[in-house]
């Protein structure tokens, strides 16, 4: 049985990673989950400067998921590539940093400073978080401006780079495609979906952002159209993610066209779901007699 | 490694209305340290986050674990409906506890208010100490104040004034002429704001426990942040994560 998978010619040992924020940069799961079991770790968004976030309440509970406005408070490249690479270089797993910004300059600064790190594998570029006032989605929300900054991070990263896709667009095929014209290696998708909760007793808003990102298992079926679409309208590789709780969910997103999967906010409802979809997609294999995963990628009739 | 793990319900009762009195049997009590706190999963998928609950006590044999939560919403609606035998995932221990060495052989204030009583009790059972426990309710449904008798004195505020001092715990402690070189607190925001203005006029230490709408528990997600007077070790921002970090901080150091 072979789980293996290729991502811009980088080789994954299984096609399951982490969803950018829902996995710190490893440290904290460390004590729940072998990281060496992982095909790669995905980071926390990570800026140039160190980023404070969002006033709290940042996180509410709906429906099958949770809204997020964290507002990607993040330590800056600097302490991350003295504290949090060498802690991840300790274990048997493909590094991908996840990187941020508020001006294209901002981004260019962090993949700068990625391309001399040798460990790191890839680059994932977040122009989809919908919790930051400047930058981050307004890249992403816009076909020119998705491949305005793709051209330009294309030019300065080593690593080959994914661009990680916001779902609040109207057609994610025309983004998709954009990405590719740039010159971007991969694409990952869905971001959060934004959404807004009120409560009704002390009738103001549950998060302190107002607005916040939608993840978890109800926007499963969103996410698994998104993939589905991005991965006809493209030939570069897609990593798909949105509510993947079991190995049954992450071999939908392969089927629908996805080469990797991600698993998010399960992280934090059960800090064990990596590991656990990765079993399941090995017994999957195993029940229905598949070689090599990769014979499933985009295998939906 | 660590692990979400299946505890067995060994008893539960309402003690006060909305207040429930649950033990579960798990091996997590060996470990479990007075200010520390378990996520507990609901059964319906619905609901998915676990739900952030502080240790009330953990028996002799340190075989089961005590929680005494309020019905805030469906998480804990559906834990209310537990009986004995039925089980229930919990994770943890999780967050820091309260530091017993500080308040060691000195004279310290257990100060708690409303759903924040319940973790003082490990604390009473562990903290050797000159203890006053303060307690303060909305009105005369105690519920704990007898536990708590048994490891020293215990002075009870009501909002309503039907049962010891008329108004919160601050009241309770200058009624009584109280005084104290440490105090541990936990409750709610506006009490634990006036704990530590209160210690800062005295000149001694507050550890105080917070609580804020979390995700993970586990230092992870970056949802339950508290302003700190000093850089956070996570992220450098002056953001440090209640769940980790704390949930129990020197009043000093955090800004509430």
């Amino acid at each position: 049985m072979n789980t293996q998978v290729n991502i811009a010619g980088v080789s994954l040992k299984n096609p399951v990673m982490t969803g950018s924020g829902t996995f710190g940069s490893g440290m904290e799961y460390g004590e729940f989950v072998d990281l060496s079991r992982l095909g790669a770790v995905v980071t926390k968004g990570v800026a140039n400067m160190p980023w404070p976030g969002n006033p709290t309440p940042r996180v509410a509970e709906v429906y099958g998921g949770m809204l997020n406005a964290i507002g990607l408070q993040n330590p800056g490249i600097d302490v991350f590539l003295e504290r949090d690479i060498p802690f991840l270089k300790q274990f048997d797993t493909k590094i991908i940093v996840n990187v941020c910004g508020k001006t294209v300059e901002d981004y260019l600064e962090v993949v700068e400073k990625l391309a001399q790190e040798s460990a790191v594998s890839m680059l994932e570029i977040n122009v989809s978080c919908p919790n930051v006032k400047e930058g981050a989605i307004a890249f992403g929300q816009k076909a020119e401006a998705l491949y305005h900054i793709t051209e330009q991070i294309r030019k300065k990263a080593r690593q080959p780079i994914i661009m990680k896709l916001s779902p609040n667009v109207t057609d994610i095929a025309e983004m998709a495609r954009a990405a590719e014209a740039a010159g971007a290696d991969a694409l990952s998708l869905i971001n959060t979906l934004t959404g807004m909760k009120i409560d009704i007793h002390r009738r103001c808003f549950a998060l302190a952002n107002k607005t916040g990102g939608m993840s978890g298992p109800a926007i499963k079926p969103v996410a698994v159209r998104m993939v589905y679409q991005a991965a006809h309208a493209v030939k570069i590789p897609v990593i798909g993610m949105g509510g993947i709780a079991t190995a049954e969910d992450a071999i939908e997103f392969i089927l629908a066209g996805a080469t990797a999967v991600s698993v998010g906010a399960m992280n934090f409802v059960d800090p064990c779901t990596t590991v656990k979809v990765i079993e399941g997609i090995e017994a999957y294999m195993r029940d229905y007699h598949v070689e090599k995963i990769t014979d499933l990628i985009g295998a939906v009739e | 490694m660590k692990e979400k793990t299946t505890a067995k319900v060994l008893s539960q009762r309402e003690i006060a209305p909305r207040i429930y009195d649950l033990w579960l049997e798990s091996g997590l009590a060996a470990q479990a340290k007075p200010g520390q706190f378990i996520g507990v999963y609901p059964k319906n998928a619905a609901t998915l986050l676990p739900r952030p609950i502080s240790i009330c006590e953990v028996n002799g044999e340190r075989t089961a674990l005590r929680i005494v939560y309020r019905i805030a919403g469906k998480g804990t609606a559906e834990f209310s409906t537990l009986k004995e035998n039925d089980s229930i995932d919990i994770l943890g221990t999780l967050g820091n506890g309260f530091p017993l060495e500080a308040g060691r052989g000195k004279r310290c204030f257990l100060m708690g208010g409303g759903i924040g009583i319940p973790p003082m009790l490990q604390l009473a059972r562990e903290l050797e100490a000159d203890k006053s426990m303060i307690m303060g309710y909305r009105d005369g449904n105690l519920f704990l104040a007898e536990d708590f008798g048994k490891y020293g004195r215990v002075y009870v505020a009501t909002e309503d004034g039907s049962r010891g001092t008329k108004g919160n715990v601050l009241d309770a402690i200058e009624e009584n002429g109280l005084k104290a070189d440490v105090i541990y607190a936990c409750g709610p925001m506006p009490m634990l704001r006036a704990v530590k203005e209160y210690a800062r006029r005295q000149g001694i230490r507050a550890y105080i426990s917070l609580e804020e709408h979390m995700a993970c528990g586990v230092g992870a997600c970056l949802g339950c942040v508290v302003k700190t007077k000093e850089v956070d070790r996570h992220s450098h921002v002056h953001n440090a994560r209640i769940c980790t970090d704390g949930p129990v901080f020197d009043a000093e150091e955090v800004d509430i």
